[in-house]
């Protein structure tokens, strides 16, 4: 009979469900670019088409300091407190 | 005579300590908060500690430290509660239920012992108490009680924490869950099975195997050394074993690959980036120092691979860790396009002593007797460079530079780290014009070095750098003519000296996206256990 030491992290893995879809869009939309090249330019193409289609809507721009590395925990905070929706731009 | 219990010291929840046997008899009560039979049973112990005062005592041991408190609280409970939360004594008596219930003599020997809740049981066992204590039977009143109600199980029988406590009793060092496989499994099939492995057999990490393996270092085995991106997990000493034990590392590599563990877990090394990153690149270590020839490192023919076991398995066993602790896997966090041969293992000594130069670790402020381990985030494969016609170190570093170029892509300049490992030949060319490593840089910088114009984007390249990276907006012919250097600062030539004595070629791993932006290199002394 063999016994092994479990080389993992010994967790099991989280399974975490979707938010509800909404049925429309309505208060503040956040645009993240994460920096990669392009992303700004579809960002800026998505603000304009949203603006002109649902101009009830807030839209805000974040830019993540690097596209390298995860967001900053405040940049995430900051984009939870203010906003109802996120859409992000992974680019290139 | 009846067996003598385990002797125990506890706190109770002011801080004092208690201990068992206390001289006296005493009725021992385990519980924990969350189960109800015990929140049942707490009044009526209560009751009989305050009948039996200054003849027996009544001790209650508690399994949750903060339940501990919240229970005695809740029952104004005046006998002592003691924080068991450690779970050592529950183990130690053997506790499967909870309440379990233990009367002793003034010796420590049981004298009657049950679990859950039985009214009988109890009536029989406080009488018992009542004689041992030299006091009249007390009346108690029963009727809320009710004949029998089953108990809870004990938290430490819970799976888990069961193995834990087992192998602390035995006096194992290791504390990591165990995996007992079926008789008819193969070992090796079962890590593939698991998702264990890099693709290639490992060795199973068996207790006796890691237990060896441990002996390479004096560090505690539960020491937690990093947490690991992008899991976040915590890694042990013990962990950190039971990876270089499967990548087949002897118990001498160990330091180095705790040391290499430490510094690709800065933050400044950004390990999240560059196992994440879809351009691959992989963490590439560079072993200095003494240690190089304790170990048997080849530093000589074929250095980059392959042959040699120290060198293979302790990038190996890098790897291994942060697949199977930090969750990096190829298809989920790992996200690299295309990878390569250094996703595997990346792990070279410098041949210091055949080196005209001062070596990387002492480049980078350690002492020549230091060992040390030095992790760049670098493409996981080296390119061949040629030159073998060179006579002098200008026309020799001349190659060397238009090779560099091409890292990444010849147009994107201002370039971040990379790793030159030049051959012995070629760092015999460079010597005998009595080049320093500064030199060296420079004359890569000067041959590298294109006009703005030569690097833009365009029709017949389309990657290239931009004019926002030049912060012009409508540049002059004139100023497009200024030459870039290919690297943002000569030090960023990162140069040691290994390979064969015969062949003029050297070979260098491109960069990633380096700089605080992206990844710094580090390096780590490695603490061995001589």
């Amino acid at each position: 009979m063999t016994r092994i030491v479990d080389p993992t992290d010994e967790r099991v893995p989280l399974s975490r469900t979707l938010a509800a879809r909404p049925q429309s869009l309505a208060g503040v939309v956040a645009l993240l670019d994460i920096v990669k090249p392009r992303g700004d330019v579809l960002l800026d193409r998505i603000e304009q088409r949203l603006a002109e289609r649902m101009p009830g809507l807030t839209l805000k721009r974040y830019r993540k300091p690097t596209f390298a590395k995860p967001a900053p925990d405040e940049l995430r905070r900051r984009i939870a407190a203010e906003s109802d929706f996120v859409i992000e731009a992974l680019a290139d | 005579m009846a067996d003598s219990l385990p002797s125990f010291s506890l706190i109770d929840l002011r801080g004092s300590a208690h201990s068992f046997p206390t001289g006296r008899p005493a009725l021992l009560c385990f519980v924990k908060e969350d189960c109800p039979t015990c929140a049942m049973t707490m009044p009526l112990i209560e009751v009989v500690a305050q009948a039996l005062r200054g003849g027996l005592e009544v001790i209650v041991i508690g399994q949750e430290a903060a339940g501990n408190a919240r229970l005695a609280q809740r029952h104004g409970l005046s006998a002592p509660m003691l924080d068991d939360s450690e779970l050592k004594t529950s183990y130690a008596y053997n506790i499967e239920i909870v309440p379990t219930i233990v009367l002793a003599d003034a010796r420590g020997a049981e004298l009657r012992r049950f679990e859950g809740f039985d009214r009988s049981d109890w009536q029989a066992v406080v009488a018992d108490a009542a004689h041992l204590a030299g006091v009249p039977l007390p009346r108690i009143d029963w009727s809320p009680y009710p004949a029998m109600r089953p108990g809870c199980g004990s938290k430490s029988v819970e799976p888990g924490i069961a193995e834990r406590l087992a192998a602390a009793a035995s006096g194992s060092r290791l504390r990591a869950r165990q995996i007992e496989l079926g008789a008819d499994e193969d070992p090796f099939e079962f890590m593939f099975e698991r998702g264990l492995t890099d693709g290639l057999p490992v060795v199973p990490p068996t207790p006796e195997r890691v237990m060896r393996m441990l002996a390479g270092t004096r560090r505690d085995p539960q020491e937690v050394i990093a947490t690991v991106p992008p899991n976040l997990a915590p890694l042990t000493i013990e962990k950190v074993a039971a990876n270089a034990v499967m990548a087949g590392c002897r118990p001498e590599y160990l330091p180095v690959v705790i040391a290499a563990l430490e510094a690709v877990c800065t933050d400044e090394f950004n390990i999240h980036g560059v196992m994440a990153t879809t351009a691959g690149a992989t963490p590439t270590i560079v072993v200095n120092g003494p240690i190089r020839h304790r170990l048997g490192m080849n530093m000589k023919i074929g250095v980059l691979g392959s042959g040699n076991r120290a060198n293979a398995t302790i990038g190996r066993a890098v790897k291994l860790a942060l697949r199977n602790v930090g969750g990096a896997r190829p298809g989920e966090i790992e996200r690299t396009a295309l990878g390569g041969p250094g996703k595997y293992t990346a792990c070279y000594p410098e041949w210091e002593e055949r080196s005209p130069w001062e070596p990387l670790h002492v480049e980078r402020g350690f002492r020549p007797e230091d060992s040390v381990v030095t992790v760049f985030g670098l493409e996981p494969g080296p390119r061949l460079i040629v030159d073998q016609l060179s006579r002098t170190a200008h026309a020799l570093c001349g190659s060397l530079g238009m090779a560099l170029e091409s890292c990444w892509h010849p147009k994107l300049h201002a370039y971040g780290e990379i790793l030159l490992v030049i051959s012995p030949e070629h760092a015999d060319t460079i010597a005998r014009d009595g080049w320093s490593k500064a030199r060296v840089r420079e004359r890569i910088q000067e041959a590298s070095a294109r006009p703005m114009r030569e690097l833009l984007g365009d029709a017949e390249a389309g990657e290239g750098m931009t004019l926002r990276h030049f912060g012009l907006a409508n540049p002059s012919a004139e100023a497009l003519e200024q030459r870039v250097a290919k690297f943002r600062r000569p030090e960023n030539i990162n140069i040691i000296v290994a390979g064969g004595e015969a062949g003029k070629f050297s070979s260098a791993f491109g960069g990633w996206f380096s700089g605080p932006m992206g990844s710094i290199s580090a390096s780590r002394t490695i603490e061995e256990a001589l």
